[in-house]
């Protein structure tokens, strides 16, 4: 009878709370052969937190090698059969735990796609053990690991000095490899440097104390672990709060989820949203588990806020004296993660905080020699290449340099067509280059609130879009007509400029023909002249646009990666693309220019769409045939469109 | 009395419990359960906000009772929106049902429940035959089939990366072909905490929020926020019989083989699953404290520990990944 009673009410837990643990995560390092499988097995069966069956396998796996006792490799052996298959290798994770400290280890294989590997353990890791093996001293591959760890800003780096039983546990051996490898750190900034000589296969100083190596007396390997500081390097500071997504259960509560990315937050904070620069004031922290006076970085928590406030995922809720930059080009670190090397003219899928855009990389400034640390220049990254790279999105991403903020200076790039992860960033900060024709890239500030307080500094334009706008009272746009010469480009971007000026809106007209006389008069017609062509077109378009005009270009762009560079200069929604497009036969009956003619008798040379590739949008905003409409008609449609992107009022 | 007590919504309307007092940690330290409670979180919200159809799969097993109330606590105070899945293997011990019935009323959750039984009347799988048929590998085919129905785009399933050596280097999200299949080279790298859930149509994830926790850590969770769990998993009197090793229940789907009969015994579960193949360690644990403890018994402090020891079995069997779950 007692088991119906507990089958109706089931039991309820009555055990005390566990002990305060706390939690390490940490990455290993080290060449194949180092020692690595070894250690960690050694630490996992000297912490016992080996189940029995493990190591009757274990055993057994020994004793068909032909060995005695038990091999601590084995215990990770899955990877080594994958090396030996030569599939993929990935990091796995291994847990353990000691009365006061979980531990989990992302263990990296060391071989040809280390760098994409240890990348990838290192992004969520505290610290690193980087293995190097006293009888080989400080290896090229183990400058790398210490490279790495320190590009992905591991604040606590362990060397462990490995196989010192086959050096006879001779302290010059160590203290040679101490000197190196910290002159060799000191370059790279690393703050925490251990050093500890071990002996993974016999097990000194890694849980227990070694007696051979008197002349040691700093700590074992699990002692330095249960006891580093962590957290020491949590940004407490800089309040982020990537909105992950609305809990709206009924009318009378409005909470957004999230996990608060760095800082702390408390109620009766004044805060700012981004991208929409609106302030208030936190209401309360909440849990599922009552409200809290404060939460910190890496909690998981519903903030709610004092004023009906629309805000949504991909937004930001940050303190208001402490912004992060908003830009859509930065400057960052990238390790690429793909077979298939880095395309400058593919859009890419960006995944930054909560946020999701369209991304270009639009210059690879230099690649990074990871053995050598020597910077070489580069126009593509390949597999395991890093390299310094200028990204811009298609909307503001809202960061601050990865060396402040690992949460919020870290983005992944993502195919949009195999949707696989390619590349894994780290910003450095706003693009710097000096070579560009308007002097330094201004970091787009279309996002940037306005600067209601005077305590609030914004980088950039002074008069914010968004006034002007709302003095002319009318959108800001750009109007990108392409097309074949003589599709009717100009004819109609002309009239439509005339229809918007007569209603008293503020417009420009960038003619591809006009900008060759001037600015762009040292141009040819080569695809790189080509590029460059587009490419000032739009910057000077994108000034216009900020000075709040519709905009009006009539290019004829034939290469869809030029175009959509540009869209990427703007924010969603601002850039309208409208193909004027009509049949060859009707363009060379037309020839307004002697252009046809001229490309016929071959007195005018790569002429687009006969003797030089056209590519033509996919997806436009809009798509006209002048050989089917008349101009009237065509001036009604665009016009209709900047009325549904909400440029114009209905 | 029990029954009055336990409630999800109760136990999560109580505040935190208070740190305890002698040595007090610093305002921002938080325990590793703490941080293993808001990665999951974050990454139920995650899915939430990355796909449009997502089931939690429940088994009845104390790993799908966890997520419940992750679940629970992420979308708080709103429901968690997203259905609970049972592949119902028709060979279940009474209380996990009434477990599962209990939960569902108590989390205002919805509950599909998809047959094994009737994946083999429409003949999609073909029932095991003989006194150890189990139901285990046909769990698959009304896995895939239900959410093929039901077109899930994303799956929740409790699955830790501890469980064993193969799933050591397992996603949280883990991508699934158009078949409902795991392809090695379609396995993304995961990076900071940043989650692609990005995929063609048809495809689907399946998310393993607990991934870092470990038995013990979820034993431990299960303790700390007062979860209630089946009794199964407590020391109770059962009828049993010994096969292959292990301790299984008398139940109607049971032929006994020459030589087996039943005797009662002191026995609980570690695992909650197919009535006919789970298997009971002898065990006086009659609260989560005690579990607690002899999880932390069960581990190998030497080599001279031997194999017929029954709760080294039963930690086996723990361990051991069951079909897609
Ligand atoms: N003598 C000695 N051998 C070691 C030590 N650590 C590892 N080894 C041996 O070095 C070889 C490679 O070790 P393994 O752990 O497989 O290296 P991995 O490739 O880095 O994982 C094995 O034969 C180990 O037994 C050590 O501290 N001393």
């Amino acid at each position: 009878m007692t088991e119906t009673l507990e089958a109706e009410a089931p039991a309820v837990a009555t055990a005390r709370p566990p002990q305060e643990m706390d939690l390490l995560r940490l990455a290993t390092a080290g060449s194949v052969d180092d020692g690595k499988s070894t250690l960690i097995g050694r630490l996992l069966y000297d912490t016992k937190s080996i189940f029995e069956d493990q190591l009757l396998a274990l055993e057994g796996a020994t004793r068909r090698r032909g060995e005695d006792g038990i091999n601590l490799a084995l215990l990770t052996d899955g990877l080594r059969a994958e090396r030996e298959q030569k599939i993929t290798i990935d990091v796995a994770y291994r847990y353990f735990a000691t009365p006061r400290r979980k531990f989990i280890i992302a263990d990296t294989p060391g071989h040809v796609q280390y760098t994409r590997n240890m990348v990838t353990g290192a992004s969520t890791a505290e610290l690193a053990i980087v293995l190097v093996d006293a009888r080989r001293g400080v290896l090229t591959q183990s400058r790398r690991h210490g490279f790495i760890a320190s590009l992905l800003r591991i604040p606590h780096v362990v060397v462990a000095v490995n196989k010192m039983d086959l050096v006879d546990f001779r302290e010059e051996v160590y203290a040679a490899i101490v000197e190196e490898y910290t002159d060799f750190a000191e370059k790279l900034g690393i703050k925490d440097l251990t050093f500890i000589p071990i002996s993974a296969l016999q097990g000194d100083n890694v849980v227990h104390r070694s007696e051979r190596m008197p002349w040691y007396d700093g700590a074992t390997l699990l002692h330095h672990l249960e006891h580093v500081n962590v957290g020491a390097d949590r940004n407490l500071v800089d309040f982020r709060f990537p909105v992950q997504h609305v809990i709206r259960p009924h009318q009378d509560f409005r909470g957004f989820a999230g996990r608060v990315a760095s800082g702390t937050v408390a109620p009766g904070e004044e805060v700012v949203v981004l991208p929409s620069g609106i302030r208030t004031r936190i209401r309360a922290v909440e849990t599922a588990d009552g409200p809290l006076p404060e939460a910190a970085e890496g909690d998981s928590v519903v903030l709610t806020v004092e004023d009906e406030v629309d805000i949504g995922r991909g937004d930001m809720i940050v303190r208001s004296m402490n912004l992060p930059t908003v830009a859509t080009r930065f400057d960052a670190m990238m390790c690429w993660m793909a077979d298939e090397p880095l395309d400058p003219g593919t859009p890419y899928v960006i995944q930054h905080t909560s946020r999701t855009a369209r991304a270009f990389v639009t210059r690879i400034v230099y690649r990074m020699d990871v053995d050598t640390l020597h910077r070489e220049e580069a126009d593509r990254l390949g597999l395991n290449d890093i390299g310094r790279v200028e990204v811009s999105t298609s909307v503001p991403v809202f960061y601050d340099a990865y060396q402040l903020n690992r949460a919020t200076g870290s983005f992944i790039l993502v195919d949009p067509y195999s949707n696989a992860t390619v590349a894994a960033g780290m910003i450095r900060g706003p693009v710097q280059t000096a070579d560009e024709l308007f002097g330094p890239a201004q970091p787009a500030q279309e996002a940037a609130p306005a600067p209601v307080s005077p305590g609030v500094t914004w980088e950039g334009w002074n008069v914010p879009r968004a006034e002007r706008e709302a003095r002319n009272g009318h959108g800001a746009a750009v109007v990108w007509l392409t097309g074949l010469s003589g599709a009717g480009k100009t004819t109609i971007a002309r009239a439509v400029e005339r229809r918007l000026f007569a209603q008293g809106c503020q417009t420009m007209l960038l003619d591809g023909d006009q900008l060759r006389h001037g600015l762009n008069g040292d141009l040819g017609f080569s695809p790189e002249d080509r590029a460059e062509n587009v490419r000032r077109a739009g910057e000077v378009a994108r000034l216009f646009f900020e000075a709040g005009a519709i905009v009006l270009c009539t290019f004829v762009s034939p290469y869809a990666g030029d175009r959509a560079r540009v869209r990427a200069l703007l924010p969603e929604g601002a850039f309208l693309e409208v193909h004027v497009d009509a049949p060859l036969e009707e363009l060379r009956r037309r020839d307004p220019k002697g252009l046809y003619a001229g490309s016929a008798s071959g007195a005018v040379a790569g002429l687009t769409g006969v003797a030089a590739p056209y590519e033509a949008p996919e997806s436009p905003e809009l798509r006209i045939d002048t050989s089917a409409v008349e101009v009237e008609e065509a001036v009604a449609q665009v016009l209709a469109r900047l009325r549904a992107a909400g440029v114009l009022r209905p | 009395m029990l029954s009055s007590s336990p409630a999800g919504a109760a136990v999560l309307a109580e505040p935190r419990a208070p740190a305890p007092p002698a040595e007090a940690p610093p305002r921002h330290r938080r325990s590793h359960l703490d941080q293993l409670e808001s990665e999951a979180i974050h990454v139920m919200r995650e899915v939430a906000a990355q796909f449009e159809r997502a089931v939690l799969l429940f088994s009845g097993g104390k790993d799908s009772i966890v997520m419940v109330r992750l679940a629970q606590k992420a979308f708080w105070p709103g429901r968690f929106p997203f259905p609970l899945l049972h592949v119902d293997t028709g060979h279940n011990f009474p209380e996990t049902l009434e477990y599962r019935d209990w939960l569902v009323r108590e989390a205002g959750a919805e509950l599909v429940v998809r047959s094994v039984q009737d994946s083999i009347d429409r003949g999609r799988c073909v029932d095991e035959t003989g006194p150890r048929a189990s139901r285990n590998a046909l769990q698959t085919v009304t896995l895939l089939d239900a959410l093929a129905e039901l077109k899930v785009d994303a799956a929740f399933g409790g699955g830790r990366r501890d469980e064993e050596k193969a799933r050591a280097k397992e996603r949280f999200f883990s991508h699934r072909d158009a078949l409902g299949q795991w392809e090695p080279r379609n396995q993304r790298p995961e990076l900071w905490s940043l989650y692609n859930g990005r995929k063609n149509p048809g495809e689907h994830f399946r998310v393993f929020p607990l991934s870092n926790w470990t038995e013990m850590d979820v034993w431990q969770y299960i303790a700390r926020e007062r979860i209630p769990i089946p009794s199964l998993y407590f020391s109770h009197r059962r009828e049993v019989f010994r096969r292959d090793g292990q301790w299984l229940a008398r139940s109607p789907w049971i032929t006994l083989l020459p030589g087996e009969s039943f005797e009662e015994r002191t026995v609980r579960f570690r695992t909650v699953g197919d009535a006919t193949c789970t298997g009971a360690v002898e065990s006086d644990a009659a609260s989560v404290e005690d579990i607690i403890l002899e999880i932390a018994a069960a581990r190998v402090t030497e080599r001279g520990t031997r194999a017929d020891d029954q709760r080294s079995e039963a930690a086996m069997e723990d361990r051991k990944r069951q079909g897609y779950f």
